[in-house]
């Protein structure tokens, strides 16, 4: 028989007990979840690289809606739960739902410790807990001004980096000497500290705030001593603390957390609860490799199986800031009956700590060079005798018994229940046997059948090293494509970077991305002059010679080195006067071929370079201006003669297709888009195989999209269907907005729709007014910069070099 | 008897090549094109790709190379060969650089005149 099992929290435990609940007991319960966050279940841990623009909130999603809707769970989005009635069985929320169960969850996680300061209440005050608080922090960090982190642990110090690293001016206080003291001793909170300041952040220690100062707003903090810091922002990061208050009222046994046994019961046998809310054997945890470890023995209790109890071990501490790699690991404080090895090497950064109690370590501080984190863990774990190597334990487990320095051979060298992902318990005995026994080929594959390295992601190399060992050559652990071989890092972890760095020259790219390369090659100046462009256009200055030459002098390069030249015709239309302008051109400079285009227009071939301003200067005569005809950027917007003369047209193609060329011409783009408005579905401007097209109906107009006639041929997708002219153009130029921001250098619409999702693409344009109408505003800014006619400019003497060869010499006049 | 004899001939002034960038310099033996990279390096080779004939005064330099406009060969401007998988060479032409000063040697010019 079914019975009801109801959660209260969608956090990273009540997800992970439930996948195990389902792998054991498929259709044992049906599934209530109510959870106060408006959203599904999501990493937590990685909010740091989300806040710092690593990762995007969409990558650090545990469970879709699709896997509710799969596992038949009812998911209550934005709904607190308010009262608990035991006696009934049921529970209420907040927005009146009530529910009742035959078993409950409570996994209601923490909450930020606020302290207890006047001022606390000010708006621009928060905490650092959840995807609502990051948001908060993105959106005041746009101010690029000051901000204050109230503590100098773990989340304190991922949030001053973050901030930082989205251009804020950031001061860290902590109240204790030293930084992360309770992970790390004094000597590796000193490296810490010397690493955070060369990050431009301030660390304050010994700081006790007296108060938050400040009208409306927050507008700076005042220490006990009397030094005030300006600020616009305050993030307090000082701890957290079980959320019990719940379970409290309904007269739950709570002491610091809601007290369970070691099978996450409570004091009422229909009640469970894990997670950071809970407390088992006095104590309570805030890191993920022990709630996890809750989460699957509440599975194993809920399953009927009450074998499995909760033991306390040790979990080792990382740092997400990128380039600062620290590792801590149970108990370092000295201790008469303690002995310590330290090793340290100044020029390198590193700091190695280990101390040990009869021979066996009982703590870890690993700073600078972490890789030998996971055998120390090991060694700690099982109490091995050190003793026999003693003399070499501190370098690390390539020293132990002249084995060879192979950055395989310490992971080789593991037993196989050491543990290698300490967030999910995964140890390497069962990453090998799931990469032999499934076929396993790539991390995604180990990291949705293992869990090895999908939470916080640290022990990624480890795994990769795995693979390397397990699979040999056939393992390509560059599973992100490099943009070419100046780089590791893939087009979208670039444009990213670009952003979250603010980066705005190919030199800082290249300096902060470090490139292999001094100065790029001809694959990556172009697509990162193109990011540049797309990403600031008020600010970067377009840099000339990284652009293919077609786009330095706005003609296209032909094989024997002339020039070809292509005026914009709008929409396809022209006129007597301009027909006239073309022939007396052709003339005046002996152009010998004269080619009608593709996209309606005129291709003029075979021009000299050197000709090429000249001819411009007679073309502008008559009103022309460049067609980009060479650019990675708007081209043609071909059209049918519609309404105004055809006895089939619904609308007027032929107007709109001009109007969308006059409102985008000039932008650019990351490969060429292609456009067409067809005035009814015979289609007759061949709108369904374009970058972008229209087709015109009775009841408005339907936007396609994807569509290629190249080297693929492919139909378009229907993006969707609009009453009028002006969302037609609002909603094409939002979606040409979305993939300027989004495609990678050269990848044209149908490839980029085909990467991200039509669906999301749907979603963001149709869907999401908000975003549209962002990404609308963002183009037409971007035009303000971009909508100079390039001809006109080198008539006007820009760029003259170009044209002109530099010297002319041996020719006998030269030589008299 | 072939008798060579190094004739410079001034080209202009380095300030006429952009960083990173090439101008070209007409002759009767055909193009050549004069490069000025990212380190202010100055180099000349022939103005005709190994491969199809591409002009590779207009391809985009970086480091001390260049890549063809046409096919996208990537030509070394210090020996005129082909860098990568590609087999070819151009003529490389040598430059003097006088405090800015460019002048190129034209050698084969003054036999040509003979």
């Amino acid at each position: 028989m079914t019975q009801k099992l109801v959660i209260i929290g969608n956090g990273m435990a009540p997800g992970r007990m439930l996948e195990h609940l389902f792998e054991q007991a498929p259709s044992q319960y049906d599934v209530t979840i109510f959870n106060a966050e408006p959203r599904v279940n999501y990493d937590r841990i990685m909010l740091s690289p989300v806040l710092s623009g690593e990762k995007t909130y969409e990558q650090i999603v545990i469970h879709g809606d699709g896997w509710y809707i799969e596992n038949g769970i009812m998911l209550y989005k934005g709904h607190k739960i308010v009262s608990i009635d035991r006696a009934a069985k049921s529970v209420t929320s907040d927005h009146g739902v009530t529910e009742s169960y035959d078993k409950l969850v409570i996994a209601t996680g923490s909450v930020p410790f606020i302290i207890p300061v006047p001022g606390k209440d000010l708006p621009g005050v928060i905490t650092y807990r959840d995807l609502d608080d990051v948001q908060a922090m993105l959106l005041a960090a746009q101010s690029r001004e000051k901000a204050v982190v109230i503590g100098g642990g773990l989340l304190g110090l991922e949030a001053a980096a973050g901030l930082a690293s989205r251009g804020m001016d950031v001061t860290v206080l902590h109240v204790m000497p030293t930084l992360m003291e309770r992970q790390l001793d004094p000597a590796a909170g000193y490296l810490l500290q010397k690493a955070v300041e060369q990050r431009g952040i301030k660390v304050i220690t010994k700081a006790n705030t007296k108060q938050i100062v400040g009208t409306d707003k927050v507008e700076g903090i005042e220490l006990d001593n009397g030094t005030i810091i300006p600020a616009t922002l305050v993030v307090m990061a000082v701890g957290i603390r079980p959320n019990a208050a719940i379970a409290q009222e309904a007269g739950l046994a709570v002491n610091r957390g809601i007290v369970v046994d070691s099978g996450m019961q409570t004091s009422d046998g229909d009640i469970l609860a894990l997670g950071e809310c809970a407390e088992v054997g006095g104590m309570v945890y805030g890191l993920v490799a022990p709630l996890y470890e809750m989460a699957r023995i509440a599975a194993a209790h809920l399953a009927g199986d009450r074998s499995p109890a909760f033991v306390h071990s040790d979990t080792p501490t990382k740092l997400k800031v990128t380039g600062i790699n620290l590792f801590s690991l149970g108990d370092f404080a000295e201790g008469d009956d303690r002995e310590e090895i330290v090793l340290r090497d100044a020029t390198a950064g590193v700091y190695k700590r280990l101390v040990l109690k009869d021979n066996r370590i009982i703590g870890t501080v690993l700073y600078g060079e972490t890789a030998d984190g996971a055998w120390f863990n090991d060694l700690k774990k099982k109490a091995t005798d050190i003793s026999e190597m003693r003399e070499t334990l501190i370098f690390g487990q390539a020293y132990q018994g002249g084995s060879p320095l192979d950055p395989t051979a310490a992971v080789a060298a593991l037993p196989d229940d050491a543990e290698i992902c300490g967030c999910n318990g995964v140890c390497k005995g069962k990453i090998t046997s799931a990469i032999t026994g499934k076929g396993l080929t790539s991390l995604d594959e180990v990291r949705a059948h293992t869990k090895a390295s999908a939470s916080c992601g640290s022990c990624t190399g480890l795994v990769e090293q795995l693979m390397t060992l397990t699979l040999g050559d056939s393992y390509n652990p560059a599973a992100v494509q490099p943009m070419c071989g100046c780089s590791d890092l893939g087009h979208d972890d670039v444009r990213r970077l670009i952003k979250a760095k603010r980066l705005k020259t190919i030199p800082a790219v290249m300096q902060e991305l470090e490139w292999k390369t001094s100065c790029g090659c001809a694959k990556c100046r172009p697509a990162l002059n193109y990011y540049l462009v797309c990403d600031w256009p008020n600010e970067y200055a377009d840099d000339y010679q990284s652009r293919f030459i077609n786009e330095r002098v706005h003609a296209n390069i032909q094989k024997d080195g002339t020039y070809s030249v292509v005026p914009r015709m709008w929409g396809g239309v022209t006129n007597s006067g301009e027909l006239r302008a073309i022939a007396d051109v052709v003339d005046k400079f002996e152009i010998p071929m004269v080619k009608v285009t593709g996209g309606q227009r005129i291709d003029l071939l075979g021009i000299e370079k050197e000709d090429l301003p000249a001819v411009w200067a007679d073309l502008g005569k008559a009103g022309f201006v460049s067609g980009q005809a060479y650019a990675k950027g708007l081209r043609t917007v071909k059209t049918c003669v519609g309404s105004d003369w055809c006895r089939f047209g619904t609308q007027d193609s032929t107007g709109l297709g001009i109007r969308i060329e006059k409102f985008m011409w000039g932008s650019w783009t990351p490969a060429k888009l292609k456009l067409a408005v067809s005035g009814c579905p015979r289609n007759c401007a061949e709108a369904t195989c374009k970058d972008i097209g229209v087709i015109c109906v009775d009841s408005g107009f339907e936007i396609h999209f994807a569509g290629a006639a190249g080297l693929d041929i492919k139909g378009t997708e229907i993006l969707g269907l609009v009453k009028s002219e002006d969302e037609a153009l609002h909603y094409i130029v939002a979606l040409t907005q979305m993939y300027r921001e989004q495609g990678r250098y050269l990848e044209r619409i149908y490839k980029w729709g085909k990467r991200i999702g039509l669906d999301e693409i749907r979603r963001q344009i149709m869907g999401d007014t908000e975003k549209r109408h962002a990404y609308y505003e963002r183009f037409v800014f971007s035009q303000k910069f971009a909508q100079v006619d390039p001809w006109s400019e080198r008539v006007s003497g820009k760029d003259k070099h170009e044209f002109r060869p530099m010297a002319t010499v041996g020719y006998p006049e030269a030589a008299e | 008897m072939t008798k060579i004899h190094i004739n410079w001939v001034d080209i202009g002034d380095i300030n006429d090549i952009p960083l990173r960038g090439a101008r070209c310099v007409k002759t009767p033996q055909g193009k050549i094109a004069v490069f000025r990279t990212a380190d202010n390096e100055v180099f000349a080779i022939e103005d005709h790709c190994p491969h199809r004939g591409g002009p590779l005064s207009q391809g985009i330099v970086h480091g001390t190379a260049v890549t063809c406009p046409l096919h996208n060969w990537v030509i070394s401007l210090e020996t005129g060969k082909a860098l990568g998988a590609d087999q070819g060479e151009v003529r490389t032409i040598r430059v003097r650089n006088d405090n800015g000063a460019l002048s190129i040697a034209l050698e084969s010019l003054m036999m040509a005149a003979e």
